[in-house]
């Protein structure tokens, strides 16, 4: 099966799982609330005569199935309603903070993937000597580790006591954002020539995008070293050794790219952690990415939004998967296309 | 089985902590120096619920720790040492609840679809593959907004989000042992599918269940602090882990012990799972055992 028609294939088994996607998300801010309008009208303490308004928008008193169409007729027209804490509408919001987030994730994979990839290696090469222990055991506290408890740490030790990182934000007092292109500061910031809104940029992300990929990097950490360990068993590693090649053609020729393949599933996996704890290191470094937003919408009840970023990530989500399933067969000559 | 625990160094601390977090957890009444009191308050939705309150004491307030206070005080003047005692109770009621109901309900589905196939199998399929396509944390984020703010509606929510990925356990493992002979053998005798669902199967899906289920209870409450560290849980004042690390946020930089105990509690709670639920899956997997 060719590459294209295998894209097309796994496209169209997209679509169940996004229009189930919509069943969900609509159940859960249209049938689960008690009172729905109250919800949208942003809470109990709302007058009767909005929550009577929203009721009527939203065809409240229609039956469900009904209800389902009117929600899924405004998402096809970008439509996820008003947010009340900002008085937009939330695809406004979001377009706005998006950028933020995916800058925030991007760095939080380059930091954990090599750096799990390294330590895993070192940890399979060296088994059972001090280093292995040392890396086995961050490995181990790092997925144990509260993301939040670990960012309010982190800003303890190198925002405050050992002032070395900025407590929080995207960019120092004094500098001005770059001319927004793609939204990334670190890019946008490079396309205009301002190193100094650069530095910065980078400057504010490492401990943000460090405390969030602690967690991926620990897994990663522990899935190189038990494949890499695995690889290092099987026959062709032996066969390879008895030729005479030397021990670093060994590892870096033989062993690796046979063990990076189930890490490569995993960096996917992890996408989703990643997207669930910006909500939490968003909140904590006063990021302006979709997760802070989506926390604050939690806490002033802005359930329009709360909704909308729900369904943003999990399209997101969906599609990083998409996209590690075709790296996939492009690292492992093995997998044939046609094996969905 | 006991002995090949023996030589695992780290399950061995990960099954000593789950008991002192336990033993905690029992004998909490016992251990703490202040005790909560109980008050009726009413909810959004009109009715009343019962709620711990810790006695406010200003002139104490942020006490660093010490002999009088072993974690020191909040900014109430509570003592975070037996509010963190107490809040043992509540986290392992809450992940024991949680991670129970998911496996009660996957179990049932996961079998259903393995062992009858067909329809129902596709159906149950389909449906665990939605829940799977929106990250944990944020399903259960939205699904507790919905229902409100308060420990239960948690529960509830990490129930809805948790079910999936037991359900497809549970289905893997029926697809492969429904294969064996002895299966089969019962099927011969006449035995019917449930019977061989539950006297057959099940019992031998245990090793990999348990895993799973002892992973989870860390898991589970990774996620529940978190969704309280953003306001979703407890009202304030309750001696839950998550919360309180989110009300000594502010008080960070002067009072470290506020957050820095909580948290200390989550993670040893946590690791205490992951490490003896990798132990008994190096014991249970024979393949793994080198």
């Amino acid at each position: 099966m060719k590459t294209w028609e295998y894209i097309t294939r796994r496209l169209i088994l997209l679509i169940p799982v996004l229009i189930g996607v919509t069943i969900l998300t609509f159940v859960v801010s249209h049938v689960i609330p008690a009172d729905p309008a109250m919800h949208f009208a942003g809470g109990p303490k709302a007058q009767p005569e909005t929550i009577e308004r929203i009721r009527e928008e939203l065809h409240l008193n229609e039956p469900v199935l009904v209800q389902y169409f009117y929600y899924l007729n405004d998402l096809v027209h970008f439509d996820l309603g008003k947010s009340y804490l900002e008085s937009r509408p939330v695809t406004d919001s979001l377009a706005q903070y998006f950028p933020a987030t995916l800058e925030l994730t991007i760095f939080a994979m380059l930091i954990s993937i090599p750096l799990g990839i390294v330590g895993g290696i070192i940890s399979a090469i060296r088994r059972n000597k001090l280093s292995d222990h040392i890396t086995r055991f961050i490995a181990i506290v790092g997925y144990s580790l509260p993301i939040f408890w670990l960012a309010l740490m982190f800003q303890y030790a190198f925002a405050y006591q050992i002032p070395i990182l900025p407590l929080e934000g995207r960019l120092s007092i004094g500098v001005s954002a770059p001319p927004p292109v793609t939204g990334l500061f670190v890019v946008d910031s490079l396309l205009a020539g301002d190193l100094e809104a650069c530095g910065s940029a980078l400057y504010h992300l490492l401990m943000p995008a460090f405390t969030l990929g602690f967690a991926t990097l620990a897994l990663i950490l522990r899935m190189t070293r038990s494949s890499m360990l695995e690889v290092m068993g099987a026959d062709y590693i032996r066969t390879a050794r008895a030729k005479g090649l030397s021990e670093r053609t060994v590892i870096f020729k033989h062993a690796l790219r046979n063990a990076l393949i189930p890490t490569v599933t995993v960096s996917g996996l992890s996408f989703g952690a990643l997207l669930g704890g910006a909500v939490l290191t968003e909140t904590i470094f006063n990021w302006p990415g979709m997760g802070r937003f989506a926390a604050s919408a939690v806490i002033g009840l802005d359930f329009n939004s709360v909704m909308g970023f729900t369904l943003v990530v999990a399209i997101t989500y969906v599609l990083a998967n998409l996209i590690v399933d075709l790296l996939y067969a492009v690292i492992d000559p093995r997998v044939k296309l046609g094996g969905v | 089985m006991l002995h090949l625990f023996r030589h695992s160094l780290l399950s061995m601390i990960g099954l000593a902590l789950i008991l002192l977090v336990v033993f905690i957890a029992i004998f909490a009444p016992l251990l703490i120096q202040e005790h909560p009191s109980y008050v009726e308050v009413s909810t959004d939705q009109g009715t009343t619920r019962v709620e711990e309150r810790w006695d406010i004491n200003f002139e104490n307030k942020l006490l660093p720790p010490g002999p009088e206070h072993y974690f020191g005080t909040d900014d109430f003047g509570r003592d975070i040492y037996s509010m963190v005692v107490w809040g043992t109770q509540i986290s392992l009621k809450l992940c024991l609840m949680v991670v129970l109901t998911a496996t009660i309900i996957g179990v049932i589905l996961g079998g259903v679809a393995g062992y009858f196939g067909g329809k129902i199998d596709e159906i149950i399929m389909r449906v665990t593959d939605v829940f799977l396509a929106i990250p944990y944390l944020i399903l259960a984020m939205a699904v507790a907004a919905a229902l409100g703010r308060s420990i239960e509606n948690i529960m509830m929510a990490l129930i809805v989000v948790w079910w999936p990925q037991y359900a497809r356990l549970l289905r893997g493992q029926v697809l492969s042992i429904r294969e064996n002979q002895y299966v089969e053998a019962a099927r011969s005798v006449g035995a019917s599918g449930w019977r061989i669902l539950f006297r057959h199967i099940l019992p031998n899906s245990f090793s990999p269940l348990l895993v799973q289920i002892t992973l989870d209870l860390g898991a589970v409450l990774l996620v529940a602090a978190g969704l309280s560290f953003i306001g979703l849980g407890a009202s304030p004042g309750t001696a839950e882990w998550g919360l309180m690390i989110s009300m000594g946020r502010t008080h960070m930089f002067h009072a470290w012990w506020y957050v820095t105990f909580p948290g200390l509690a989550i993670l040893i709670t946590v690791l205490g799972f992951n490490l003896l639920g990798d132990g008994i899956r190096d014991i249970t997997d024979p393949k793994l055992r080198r």
